[in-house]
């Protein structure tokens, strides 16, 4: 069981919480209140959400070997249209400018992640260096569509999307979980997911074998680009507002964290959705127990900073060697037994 | 033979190129200021430029090392905050002597540059994670000091914030400008004329070349780190002069500035193909984009962000234009 790729993650998200119940002792509690139900774990799957979604549609990414670093900006841009297009509509609680708002941040989004896929996969640009353009000129734009002011809204259909309940349970939540169940249906149910990793892989012998990387790269920057303007969405929803400046700041960082602290290789090659979305709330109750225990917030950035650095050195290789060697210098990796004859014979 | 050398003074003229036309940007853009606004061109204008960037030239002499190496320092800006906190910490709440602080934040510098660069060396971890691990760590620690502003009031660093050195024709710098020309005198001569930056050139060209060629490969990519640090921590010493606070949040995004100015002075970002004094133009190239829209007046400060990430673009397109052909 402990071979499980999934083992370790969630034995650490398991540690977080149980760690958490010696400060609060009601955490893993959850309630009904208001026929909305409550608790610690409630929160953090809520304020997770977003992070879920970037973070997804970065593994996808980095499975192809590549990496984006403008969701950040992505986030911001959508939130300031979508908040822009409802304050300036006629009614902002009328469903229509709310599906309006939906549909320019997802179309603008859209456009931009097809943008960095065609520079990576057709310039063949460095992907940290196409997405760093987009990340640098991106929070620009946020603020110029924002006019470096604080947009708010008041728009019942527009909060329901991250600050309102569906069947008791936040709507976001069911959102993250939707969008994350039909990824996984497409990419392990179709030839999809194979494919990226094939990329990711070995990008010369996937052309070699007739595999059209151009497409597929393009595709997962754009869905990269998507799950992150739904992210900006649900943000801006939340707090009813769209923050230029801040919507989405060092969100792309934390993502690239949980989709490596969920297993995926940054090499690319393969990846587990499951296990981004449990890298994700990893981050997301280290931030929440940080927040409980008292400790000062900011110092979550040292914390992050020491996951960072251990995730990678387990991940590491050499380090793996290197620490084995030291370890027991005469301990060899048990050598694969000889099939047994009736075993051979099957 | 003759087609050989003609051959090779147009592969010369082509790895020019992003350096010529940056040039000719600058050129142009002085042209444009010195032709909408009044009092546009003079000497104290461009003499400002290098006074208000000073900081920016320093680091952005680190993060040409590190690139022309073939890595990525990800860590600067937040290495620049931390050595302001550190500074103004150290100064103000803790009586310490300037004399002392100012080599104590530049071997942290130095310090935390060659762990990086150690950790990317022997587990062969990308630089991008390394660093940016580096960066979470750095602006935590600042964040730890203090979540607050420092202001600073020493006298050493007040003299330093308001002494101005006259040059012929009512011009004046500032001693940070004589510092950060001192580093980049320093740089050319390690880049250009030494074994070191020799090395460097080779490694970005192609590492497993330089491998087998019996080069200090992992010596090199340390050291070209633990430059990358103490640039950052001796450009955050110029910074704390600048702005005499120390503050978590100073030079937020730096790093993406330095890369910009790089990669505008024509570096290529894979590495092996470069110029200093590219660097030096790149940074002249950002601080005169904020210039013209501050003389502008009417343009708010985020079109700073959009030009420079159209600038980069243009520049990125372009280099591999240049590669592309290359390897044809």
């Amino acid at each position: 069981m402990t071979k499980h790729r999934l083992f370790w993650p969630a034995v650490v998200l398991a540690a977080l919480l149980l760690a958490n119940l010696a400060f609060t002792p009601d955490f893993l509690a959850v309630r009904i209140k208001d026929g909305h139900l409550y608790g610690s774990l409630v929160d953090i799957l809520h304020f997770g959400a977003p992070l879920i979604l970037v973070a997804l549609g970065m593994t996808l990414v980095i499975a192809t070997g590549g990496i984006d670093l403008s969701v950040g900006s992505t986030v911001a841009i959508a939130g300031a249209l979508a908040c822009l297009h409802i304050s300036e509509a006629a009614d902002p609680a009328s469903p229509g400018a709310v599906f309006g708002a939906v549909a320019i941040a997802l179309g603008v989004a859209l456009v931009l992640g097809v943008a960095n896929g065609m520079l990576v996969a057709r310039a063949g640009v460095q992907p940290i260096i196409a997405t760093l353009i987009l990340m640098v000129a991106g929070r620009g734009v946020a603020q110029l569509v924002t006019d470096g002011q604080i947009i708010t809204v008041t728009s019942d259909p527009y909060k329901l999307i991250g600050g309102g309940y569906w069947l008791a349970v936040p709507f976001a939540v069911l959102l993250a979980g939707a969008v994350v169940l039909l990824t996984s249906l497409l990419t392990r149910r179709t030839a999809l997911g194979l494919l990226l990793e094939s990329v990711g892989g070995n990008p010369v012998a996937s052309r070699l074998v007739g595999i059209r990387a151009t497409g597929l790269i393009g595709l997962v920057y754009a869905f990269s680009a998507l799950c992150a303007a739904v992210a900006g969405l649900m943000i801006s929803s939340n707090v009813s507002s769209a923050d230029g400046n801040n919507a989405g700041l060092w969100i792309e960082l934390d993502a690239i964290l949980a989709v490596v602290v969920g297993g995926t290789s940054l090499t690319g090659g393969r990846f587990s959705l499951g296990g981004t979305v449990i890298g994700a709330l990893i981050i997301q109750t280290l931030s929440t127990t940080v927040y409980t225990i008292g400790i000062p917030p900011e110092t979550t950035l040292v914390f992050k900073a020491f996951v960072v650095i251990a995730v990678c050195l387990i991940q590491s290789p050499a380090f793996r060697a290197k620490a084995a060697r030291r370890r027991s210098p005469v301990k060899h990796p048990p050598r694969p037994q000889p099939l047994k004859p009736e075993e051979a014979e099957a | 033979m003759t087609s050989n050398v003609l051959a090779g003074t147009v592969r010369r003229g082509r790895e020019y190129l992003p350096l010529l036309v940056t040039s000719v940007l600058l050129v142009s853009m002085f042209g444009v200021g010195s032709a909408q606004y009044d009092g546009f061109l003079s000497g104290q204008v461009l003499l400002n430029l290098l006074i208000d960037n000073a900081f920016l030239l320093v680091v952005a002499v680190g993060m040409t090392f590190v690139v022309l190496a073939g890595g990525i320092d990800l860590s600067v800006g937040a290495m620049v905050a931390l050595s302001t906190m550190i500074s103004a910490w150290l100064v103000e709440q803790h009586g310490w002597p300037p004399v002392l602080v100012i080599p104590l934040v530049l071997a942290v510098g130095t310090g935390a540059g060659f762990a990086m660069g150690w950790v990317i060396h022997s587990f062969e971890i990308q630089p991008f994670i390394v660093t940016l691990a580096g960066m979470f760590l750095a602006r935590g620690l600042c964040y730890t000091i203090s979540i607050d502003s420092i202001s600073i009031t020493d006298p050493t660093y007040t003299a330093f914030a308001q002494t101005r050195i006259p040059l012929p024709g009512d011009l004046f710098v500032s001693p940070s400008v004589l510092i950060a020309v001192g580093v980049l005198a320093v740089a050319f001569v390690v880049l250009h004329h030494t074994r070191l930056g020799r090395n460097v050139y080779a490694l970005g060209g192609s590492e497993q070349s330089a491998l087998l060629m019996g080069l200090p490969v992992g010596r090199t990519k340390i050291a070209v780190y633990a430059i990358s640090g103490f640039c950052s921590a001796l450009g955050g010493v110029l910074l704390t002069f600048y702005m005499l606070s120390g503050y978590g949040s100073h030079a937020v995004g730096l790093e993406l500035d330095a890369i910009a100015a790089v990669v505008i002075g024509g570096t290529l970002l894979t590495g092996g193909s470069g110029y200093l004094l590219g660097t030096v133009l790149g940074v002249l190239v950002l601080g005169l984009i904020q210039t013209l829209i501050s003389f502008q007046g009417t343009l708010s400060s985020w079109w700073t962000r959009i030009v420079i990430g159209g600038l980069l673009l243009v520049f990125i397109l372009l280099q591999r234009l240049i590669a592309g052909r290359r390897k044809a």
